[in-house]
């Protein structure tokens, strides 16, 4: 390969012809028996394990990214491995009989392995900024948030949109197509193509569904869109990624995605059961103005037991 | 020779004045404690920030920026600000522009050997460079303690050391101090004690700049250390803005230290930039410039250019809690993104500052211990400013996920790939330099090696992150968390501790312990992996960073990675052993080139004079001509017209004792 070839057969000429060993076909021959058979392991071995799996088409689009990066850079890190090795076996001066090294113009500069090099990294990278554009484009952002303005919108006709709301510390749900409601679990159809809004009533949180591999920041008043396809069905986790203060590690729940029929019964069910107090938070909107006048954002009336057996709050509306 | 005929012009060589921290008339000239030092420096502190904060009350009594938090923030910032100002009085930074100001002539600095010049303001760059490496071990320990902290609050998933509020202050201090610490890491020690050595020059273009930004940095780190007993600060060194804007205590202590920090960082990038370009002893051309003295020059370049964006940020910070002004705060018409963008604006070239200096030491040992010229030395001087210029290009790939207009992620993951072939120079340099060498595992080079191995691991996973859709799962991960480890540990601070076993026994003119400095490298290098790499694969398995619980089934993994941080950590006690047992309790001299180099620096006398040459050098050649029959030396250090002993300082100009001042 590419890094590491050009720079031993460049020298090749100019040393001794006969007694010299030929260290880059050596290098070579290493390099490429260890990178055909690792390479295929990681490939289909590891491969089909790496998070964050195929739940939904982010998940399965962004582990292909991953697992095509790793099949391209395994080669680049073995090739400077088996050089620095053989340096380090072969050059090392307490070697019996260890050549002096020549130094000169020759061992200074080596136009023809410096234009190699260069070239094999230049088109490497170009290479993958090309893939990973394509990558995000053709995957409607591949689940990263694209702010309030997405430009790689999903074509599917129906897509649901579920709102995030980031808050210190743990993340709500509202389901504006189902009248509004608010509630701490996430639940998700299969096989349907959903947007997630995510924003914050306080600090910067960031949404992350770990197995659907969606990632958005929470930012107060910004709707931050992130797009997905659910694919599978079963539980995920939900994570704060971002710093936000005192219980950020214990800021976590779990979701599921369910038939979508058992979804729909789920939504209109819980739409109804909290109809009450959904009439007491606030009109849905896709960001809520935090209440400035207190640290917490002051979205949820303190006077209400957070424990009442509905397990919804009371709230009020924004001050501000 | 045409030698001779250049040294004609030796005494139009703009430097015969001695450089001189400029002390009162007739203090600093008396022996003793009297003058001024570090204790004066402390009681200058400690008074600045008692009557900073008392101003402070006075000025906003019972002003809560955050209600009923009993924090009067413009009482902390005032204590801060005048505890810093007292701290550069009582030091005697102040002495000089004072003196001048009132029309008295300051006092020149004596030309003294004793010890106690470590512990006072002085021009003289060897020492100044030498306080830093004291100060740079200091801030990386105290840092490194928190990590220990940090790696035992992850030994158990569920069952807590700290309290969460305790533990999200160690976590934002040791990400805070390392930050602070990993700017001036290898500018600050070696950049002030090597670069004007390495180009010929008797010293910096100007000293007492450069010994205020010794003096600011030190301020930093008492600042930065302030945040504790303050109660610390939940916001990460990132100091993210609803979560800045909302802490209180230790937030100033964040805000004031890294303005502290960047104005010596500004300092001592300006010094050394000037005197790079301005001060090369003749024939010193920037084809024959060594390479450390590249990667310093677009260090400094970046310190300069990137730092004023942080202090301005910072003092943005410091006005909306103490002026109640609204830069960062949305719901009154500012902006969180805005402290983001202007963050990592700094931020991201501050990345480049700690990992071009590496770089340039690994350039300077790989040719002593391989006895071959450094190989591309066009390409890496090419490929350090294009790191230095690409790096103000990238940074909003730190916002990948977080709302920005989504068109601009295309391009920033294009230039965050392209910088990726500069940086990728320092391999191509290295490894043709390895190429048919004859290599000598010393300590250094121990060191130098294990920087390809680390960084490589650093840079690929690097090309992961900038990728959107991969940066999608590893984005505030465990997995990042381990990629900046590997790049800024496992690279500038490797580089570090090869540079100081490389240059310590001239800079000391001490010869380091061999066997213990093996040791350490072993253990460090060896337990830097099994403690970063097992982070790679726990990010990948879903642990965000800076939780204080995580999933039951990672437990395994953070266990091992706990113990094998707490034996890293107790491989710098090796370290520490090893520097006072060689320095302090049982020296032995180092000759004056004890491996045998071509470089500039160690062809000057041991210990290196007050003015490093006896006279100015004419610099024949680039210092990397190694394994060249009849190559000449790097430079004519015209000893012949002084003598072979080098004496006292002769000849070079008479009239430098005069009071005036060259500046």
């Amino acid at each position: 390969m590419t890094d590491t070839a050009p720079t031993p057969s460049a020298h090749q000429p100019a040393g001794p012809p006969s007694a010299e060993p030929r260290h880059f076909w050596r290098m070579f021959a290493i390099w490429i028996v260890l990178s055909a058979i690792l390479d295929p392991l990681f490939y289909f071995l590891v491969g089909p394990h790496v998070p964050p799996g195929t739940m939904t088409s982010s998940a399965a689009e962004n582990q292909l990214d991953f697992n095509i990066l790793f099949v391209i850079a395994l080669p680049v890190i073995l090739a400077v491995w088996v050089y620095l090795g053989y340096s380090i076996i072969m050059w090392r001066a307490s070697r019996k009989d260890a050549p002096e090294p020549v130094g000169g113009e020759a061992a200074r500069t080596n136009l023809r392995v410096q234009t190699a090099w260069i070239t094999v990294t230049s088109v490497i990278v170009l290479f993958l900024a090309g893939f990973g554009t394509y990558e995000l484009i053709q995957n409607y952002g591949a689940g990263g948030g694209q702010g309030p303005n997405p430009i790689w919108k999903p074509t599917a006709s129906h897509i649901l949109p579920v709102q995030v709301i980031g808050q210190q510390w743990k993340f709500t749900y509202r389901y504006p197509t189902y009248g509004g409601f608010e509630t701490q679990q996430l639940i998700l159809p299969a096989d349907t193509t959903i947007a997630f809004h995510v924003t914050s009533l306080d600090v910067i949180h960031s949404f992350w569904a770990y197995q659907l591999s969606i990632k958005a920041d929470a930012n107060p008043q910004v709707d931050n869109v992130a797009y997905t396809t659910t694919r599978q069905l079963g539980r995920f986790t939900v994570r704060c990624s971002e710093l936000c203060g005192l219980w950020h590690g214990a800021m976590y729940n779990f979701g599921q995605v369910v038939p979508k029929a058992q979804f729909d019964s789920w939504a209109r069910q819980t739409e109804l059961t909290t109809a009450a107090n959904t009439r007491l938070l606030p009109p849905f909107a896709w960001t809520y103005v935090p209440d400035a006048n207190g640290a917490g954002g002051g979205y949820y009336n303190n006077t209400v037991d957070p424990y009442s057996p509905s397990e919804v709050y009371g709230a009020r509306q924004p001050a501000s | 020779m045409t030698i001779s005929a250049e040294r004609e012009s030796e005494v139009a060589y703009p430097d015969p004045t001695p450089p001189h921290a400029g002390g009162i008339q007739g203090w600093t000239s008396r022996p003793g404690w009297l003058s001024q030092h570090l204790g004066t420096a402390i009681v200058g502190a400690v008074a600045g920030y008692l009557i900073g904060h008392w101003l402070g009350n006075v000025i906003a009594s019972g002003y809560n920026y955050v209600a009923n938090s009993g924090v009067n923030a413009i009482a902390n910032t005032g204590g801060l600000l005048l505890g810093a100002l007292g701290w550069l009085i009582g030091i005697g930074a102040l002495n000089y522009p004072l003196a001048k100001m009132v029309g008295m002539e300051p006092a020149p600095e004596q030309e003294t050997t004793s010890w106690t010049r470590y512990f006072r303001y002085t021009a003289d760059h060897k020492v100044v460079g030498l306080q830093y490496v004291i100060g740079v071990l200091l801030f990386l320990f105290t840092g490194g303690l928190l990590a220990m902290a940090i790696r035992t609050e992850l030994l158990s998933p569920t069952s807590h050391v700290f309290g969460p509020g305790t533990y999200i202050s160690i976590v934002s201090e040791h990400g805070t101090m390392m930050m602070m610490m990993a700017t001036s890491a290898v500018v600050g020690p070696l950049g002030n004690w090597l670069v004007p050595i390495m180009i010929g020059a008797r010293r910096t273009a100007f000293p007492r700049i450069e010994a205020f930004s010794f003096w600011i940095f030190s301020a930093g780190y008492l600042v930065i250390l302030t945040a504790l007993p303050y109660g610390g600060f939940p916001t990460g060194w990132t100091g993210y803005a609803p979560l800045q804007t909302q802490a209180s205590g230790g937030m100033m202590s964040y805000l004031v230290g890294f303005a502290l920090i960047g104005s010596g960082m500004m300092a001592a990038g300006f010094n050394l930039a000037v005197t790079i370009v301005n001060y090369r002893a003749p024939g010193m051309t920037w084809s024959r410039v060594p390479i450390f003295v590249w990667s310093i020059l677009a260090t400094c370049a970046l310190l300069t250019l990137a730092t004023p964006t942080l202090v301005a940020a910072g003092l943005f910070g410091i006005l909306d809690h103490t002026a109640q002004t609204a830069f960062y705060v949305n719901e009154h018409g500012g902006s969180s993104y805005l402290w983001e963008n202007l963050f990592w604006f700094f931020g991201h070239p501050e990345v480049y500052i700690m990992a071009l200096p590496g770089f340039g030491i690994v350039g300077e040992i790989l040719p002593v211990f391989t006895r071959k010229p450094l190989f591309a030395y066009k390409v890496a001087a090419a490929g350090m400013v294009g790191v230095a210029l690409l790096s103000f290009f990238v940074w909003q790939h730190h916002l990948f996920q977080s709302g920005i207009n989504p068109d601009m992620r295309p391009l920033f993951m294009l230039t965050t790939e392209l910088i990726s072939i500069p940086t990728g120079f320092i391999f191509l340099v290295g490894m043709g330099t390895l190429y048919k060498a004859k290599i000598r595992f010393e300590v250094p080079m121990l060191f130098a090696l294990a920087l390809f191995f680390n960084f490589l691991i650093g840079g690929v996973t690097g090309v992961f992150l900038s990728d959107v859709p991969v940066n999608v799962t590893v984005h505030g991960g465990f997995f990042v968390l381990s990629h900046f480890h590997y790049t800024i540990m496992g690279g500038l601070i490797f580089a570090l501790f090869g540079g100081l076993y490389f240059w310590l026994p001239k800079m000391t003119g001490k010869t380091m312990n061999k066997k213990l400095g093996q040791i350490h490298f072993w253990m460090m290098f060896i337990f830097f992996n099994l403690t970063f790499f097992p982070m790679f694969i726990i990010g990948l398995l879903g642990q965000p960073r800076r939780v204080f619980e995580y999933q039951q089934n990672l437990q395994a993994l953070n266990d091992f990675s706990s113990v094998s941080a707490f034996i890293l950590g107790s491989s710098f006690l090796v370290f520490i052993a090893n520097f006072a047992w060689s320095i302090f309790i049982k020296p032995t001299p180092a000759p004056p080139n004890p491996w045998n180099s071509l470089g500039l620096e160690w062809q000057t006398a041991s210990p290196v004079p007050y003015y490093n040459f006896e006279r100015i050098p004419v610099v024949l050649t680039d210092p990397y001509r190694y394994g060249e029959e009849g190559a000449p030396p790097v430079a004519d250090l015209g000893e012949e017209l002084v003598g072979a002993g080098a004496g006292p300082r002769a000849g070079t100009s008479t009239g430098e004792t005069s009071a005036t001042s060259a500046e």
